[in-house]
């Protein structure tokens, strides 16, 4: 599903943020990148949504060789990818449900198809009766599951959380981790990056530990390892 | 897929009519620039219009008279009548005898008696003449050309009157007409620029109002024409408002200078009938000003998008 050969990236002359990462992913899988600060783990995001591109290797996400994407596929490459960011990115004059139904619109869903999706993956996330809240009037917690909501209406492949329970106390962050699980038991592919140790460990997932630019290790049903 | 690209379409020409509602205080800015603008494009067009009128109105009185010698003959004035007749530039020759040529001179005079009683139709000194009107009154050498040939000059009693001060006069109208239109041109197209910048940099504030929204639009996906698009809308939309002022303001300036000052003419414009022009081609007009209004909307903010978007990341 998600496969990086030998990719490395650097901003400028004096370092790399990553250096020769591989990386392959099953499909339904459910990994958790982990690591310190500035260890690359967002960079990996950023060249999977294409935010970036790699200064060399190989990125091949869904059968789609990142080598032969052209800009004007980007927008569709990012319709097949569900993100979610630490901080929400959710549009605050727009209601939980504008939010959810705005990546519709922008994939050009029909008005028909929305009014029967949206209310659905809301319930899913647990925010059904919030429909007509803004973002400021809801919890750290329920402001994460809209964003979850909007990057899994759209029934992506893959689901890439960055750092989503950055901002949040346990109990809620205990909230989003279970929606994501959730979602990954319906066939989609998780890729989590998080500090929360206790999370990690309580998880039993992949751990993929990420330094200075380099994989440091990659075990099945890891722990987390602190510096 | 059709259905997909209707819907987003739709979607785009929606967004940018919610847009230009949600900036209207933006958008006020904006329009007033341009309303200005197509205001004083629309004067100016008016304006060139009503003066080309003036021009062409003085210009056909601009003709050349050949004075004849009392000698010459009937047949020799006919043939002469027949040669310049077939001159490329000449329109018509009339032949003005010298008792009509008294007469003129009797009615342009009749409040000069001392002037009427040197002449008198015994000893009448006013000679015929030949009365030769051009086909474009720029270009009168040539027809001077050929009646300074010699054996031409021959029949003439006195100097053309395309010659000397009136040959000056007529010259300077014409040249005069053409740095009119072309001092037209060129400020019209430094207020279209204006214009534009303008529009541009209202399209750049909103862009950086907007600018989360944006970024939350490209990370989800958002295609470059569902991002651009109702920028582009909202300043049609600019264009197409901005008309319609544009037109009143006009509108109401002709009406109000065309009542109150009851002299038809302010030196070579002619409100009566700029006024005239404009309500009788009012609906050509606002197509015409819409048109240009929705050009320079689209134009400038496609220029803007394409500059502070940065939609390749």
């Amino acid at each position: 599903m998600i496969l990086l050969d030998r990719v490395s990236k650097s901003y400028n002359r004096r370092g790399a943020a990553l250096e020769r990462v591989s990386l392959h992913v099953e499909p339904k899988e459910f990994v958790i990148i982990v690591g310190p600060s500035g260890s690359g783990k967002t960079t990996i995001f950023k060249l999977l949504t294409r935010e970036e591109k790699p200064t060399s290797g190989k990125i091949i996400v869904g059968g789609m060789d990142y080598e032969h994407l052209k800009d004007k596929d980007v927008p569709l490459l990012r319709r097949k990818i569900g993100v979610v960011f630490q901080d929400f990115k959710l549009l605050n004059n727009k209601t939980v449900y504008e939010n959810v139904a705005f990546a519709l619109e922008i994939a050009g869903i029909s008005n028909n198809e929305i009014k029967h999706t949206v209310p659905k993956v809301l319930d899913l996330v647990g925010l059904k009766g919030k429909e007509n809240s803004y973002p400021l009037e809801l919890s750290g917690g329920e402001r994460q599951r809209v964003a979850i909501a909007r990057a899994v209406v759209r029934q992506p492949k893959i689901l890439i959380a960055d750092e989503p329970t950055g901002n949040l106390d346990p109990k809620h962050a205990w909230d989003v981790i279970k929606v994501l699980e959730k979602v990954n038991q319906y066939g989609t592919t998780v890729l989590l990056t998080t500090h929360n140790q206790e999370i990690v460990n309580a998880l039993k997932r992949r751990v993929v530990t990420i330094q200075d630019g380099h994989i440091v290790s990659d075990r099945a049903q890891g722990k987390y390892k602190s510096a | 897929m059709k259905n997909h690209k209707l819907v987003t379409l739709k979607r785009i020409v929606k967004n940018g009519f919610v847009n230009f509602g949600r900036n209207i205080w933006l958008a006020i800015a904006a329009i007033a620039m341009m309303g200005i603008t197509l205001t004083i494009l629309l004067f100016a067009f008016v304006a060139n219009v009503t003066f080309n009128h003036t021009i062409s109105d003085i210009t056909s009185h601009i003709d050349v008279s050949v004075y004849l010698k009392d000698s010459v003959s009937d047949a020799q004035r006919d043939n002469l009548i027949k040669q310049i007749g077939a001159l490329d530039n000449v329109e018509s020759v009339t032949y003005v005898s010298k008792i009509e040529a008294l007469k003129q001179y009797e009615q342009q005079n009749a409040n000069n008696p001392d002037l009427l009683a040197a002449i008198s139709e015994t000893d009448n000194p006013l000679p015929s003449s030949l009365v030769i009107r051009p086909k474009d009154p720029n270009d009168l050498q040539s027809i001077k050309d050929f009646l300074d040939k010699p054996q031409v000059q021959a029949l003439q009693s006195d100097p053309t009157s395309y010659s000397g001060d009136r040959k000056k006069a007529i010259d300077n109208i014409t040249r005069a007409t053409h740095f009119f239109q072309e001092a037209g041109v060129v400020g019209i197209i430094a207020f279209i620029i204006i214009s534009m910048l303008i529009i541009f940099n209202t399209i750049r504030m909103a862009i950086f109002n907007r600018r989360d929204e944006l970024v939350i639009m490209r990370l989800l996906g958002a295609s470059t024409a569902y991002i651009r698009g109702p920028f582009i809308v909202e300043t049609m939309l600019y264009g197409a408002v901005a008309a319609v002022i544009s037109l009143v303001v006009c509108a109401s300036l002709f009406k109000v200078a065309a009542s109150t000052l009851q002299a038809s003419s302010l030196g070579l414009l002619d409100i009566g009938y700029a006024n005239h022009f404009f309500t009788s081609h009012l609906l050509e007009i606002l197509t015409l000003q819409i048109l240009i209004g929705i050009l320079i909307g689209a134009a400038s903010s496609s220029v803007a998008t394409r500059r502070y978007l940065k939609l390749n990341r």
